[in-house]
């Protein structure tokens, strides 16, 4: 709600500077919501649903989301899959600085989501919104290809400023 | 329709020296334009390449590959670029920053320089140099120094692992392309590739040099770092090799200046071993196109087919395989031509 509220007032100082800023911005807004190019990377299971995903039944590339970058330099988006453990954290901080702005975080699975069965341990942090936003939350444990699909189609909704 | 172009560039020419320029001038004039219709004609391709090859990876594993923009998702390609082209510009503190950011522009440059001698329809070439196949495979070699510069000026141990890769590479491969390429100069009695075209009137080169034609194709596929030899950017042990470091427009550089290398040394292979712009019915520059994307699809079918290869055994392929039966290619060829002559039939 928040969000939403900053981007409407950003939107209305852009339409205050000019129609051809905001007109722009659509057309980029577009594009970058019709090419996230996920990093390749994951913790644990939910990396498999993930490459079920990209694979014949589901196919993530329908929507232009296929191409997973191993460089964190050239990703938009970061999947977060699976929880992360303390010890992790720093490498997945550094991995999200990599990272060329615009860029969005999707934390998928239960673990990702709130730290799933692990929440209350010693070793794991309680989500990956502790480290870092969040754009979209897809939960399940672990999500099916569907539900992946349906959090990266609300992201594009949001990057589009629809939601 | 056949003398479209041709005749373009005359009225283009005519005009021009009607405004009171100089011949001289006039052709100077031409040259830019003809540089900016390659410029036009590789973007262009580059559009329709990518597509194509997220496509043709779709069919080949059983899905469809993008199809939610526009119709069959052709529009896809358009949403990669404007998302690329607003991507923040990421210059690491400690690369080396000029040998980083020049070396994909060198890249590119490198490749769209191979287009000026491929001749794209009769009398549509925009220089007809007497050795224009070797300027070809000469400008083709160098761009092992921009991945070089780019492997090295980035300071990271995966870029230049990839950029040594990419060296010893195309170095290797670059070998048996020129040599295979040879049998085809014997017979055609000249390194000027429109001579080369003209001298597949009666009978393609690829039927005369079958084993030539598939060593070029190999080494072919290994010079531009595409599956099943893509080594330099090995994704799995890599990162993405030499362009680990780069974001934004500066990597997309590197992959328009790869796919501009497909479409130049799928040309050439047309223009060596499959007659060229020759062909019946349609005009020279439509039979140039259709060849071209016949062999890219080739290309394409290899890479999503074959897994990659390891690293040794793919200089030892090159060494001890593609050196020596390009060479014998050259024997036979040679004592081929002197019975034909001493026959009398040639």
């Amino acid at each position: 709600m928040v969000l939403k509220q900053q981007a409407d007032d950003d939107l209305e100082m852009m339409e205050k500077n000019g129609i051809i800023v905001t007109t722009l911005e659509k057309i980029w807004n577009w594009g970058r919501a019709h090419s996230f190019w996920p990093l390749s990377y994951g913790c644990n299971c939910c990396p498999i649903e993930m490459m079920a995903a990209g694979a014949s039944r589901f196919d993530i590339a329908r929507y232009g989301y296929e191409v997973f970058r191993a460089s964190p330099r050239q990703a938009d988006l970061l999947v977060v899959a699976g929880p992360i453990t303390v010890k992790m954290a720093p490498a997945v901080q550094r991995i999200y600085e990599q990272m060329p702005s615009p860029k969005w975080v999707l934390a998928m699975g239960n673990c990702a989501t709130s730290g799933g069965p692990f929440r209350d341990g010693y070793s794991v942090l309680p989500g990956a919104d502790s480290l870092f936003k969040v754009d979209v939350f897809v939960p399940g444990c672990p999500p099916r290809p569907e539900a992946l699909f349906h959090g990266l189609l609300e992201l594009k909704q949001k990057v589009m400023g629809k939601k | 329709m056949e003398h479209w172009f041709t005749d373009i560039a005359q009225a283009l020419v005519n005009w021009l020296m009607g405004l009171g320029l100089s011949a001289g001038w006039a052709d100077f004039v031409l040259l830019i334009v003809q540089w900016l219709c390659i410029v036009m004609i590789v973007t262009i391709n580059v559009i329709i390449l990518i597509w194509l090859e997220r496509k043709v990876s779709g069919f080949i594993q059983l899905r469809l590959g993008p199809n939610r923009l526009g119709p069959y998702g052709a529009f896809q390609t358009i949403a990669d670029a404007i998302k690329l082209l607003t991507k923040e510009d990421i210059i690491p503190s400690r690369t080396d920053k000029w040998i980083f950011m020049t070396a994909p522009l060198f890249f590119i440059v490198v490749s769209v320089m191979l287009y000026a001698v491929i001749p794209m329809g009769d009398g549509m070439q925009v220089v007809d140099f007497n050795v224009g196949l070797l300027y070809f495979i000469s400008i083709g070699s160098l761009s092992t120094i921009c991945l070089l510069m780019a492997g090295w000026g980035s300071n990271n141990k995966w870029s230049m692992l990839g950029a040594m890769r990419a060296v010893a590479q195309m170095i290797s491969y670059e070998i048996p392309l020129a040599i295979s390429l040879l049998g085809v100069v014997m017979i055609a009695g000249s390194l000027r590739l429109s001579d080369i075209v003209v001298a597949q009137g009666n009978i393609w080169f690829v039927l005369l040099q079958p084993i030539a034609f598939i060593t070029y194709f190999i080494a072919a596929t290994a010079e531009l770092n595409r599956g099943p030899f893509d080594m330099p950017e090995a994704e799995q042990e890599l990162t993405a090799g030499a362009y680990t470091e780069y974001t934004g427009m500066r990597w997309a550089l590197f992959f328009l200046a790869e796919y501009t290398n497909l479409v130049a040394v799928s040309a050439l292979c047309a223009t060596m071993f499959f007659g060229g712009w020759q062909g019946p019915g349609l005009p020279s520059w439509l039979w140039i196109i259709i060849k071209t994307y016949l062999i890219m699809l080739v290309f394409m079918w290899m890479k999503w087919t074959f897994p990659r290869i390891r690293m040794d055994h793919l200089m030892s392929f090159s060494w001890k395989i593609l050196l020596p039966v390009s060479l014998a290619n050259l024997v036979l060829t040679g004592f081929g031509l002197e019975f034909f002559k001493w026959m009398g039939w040639w």
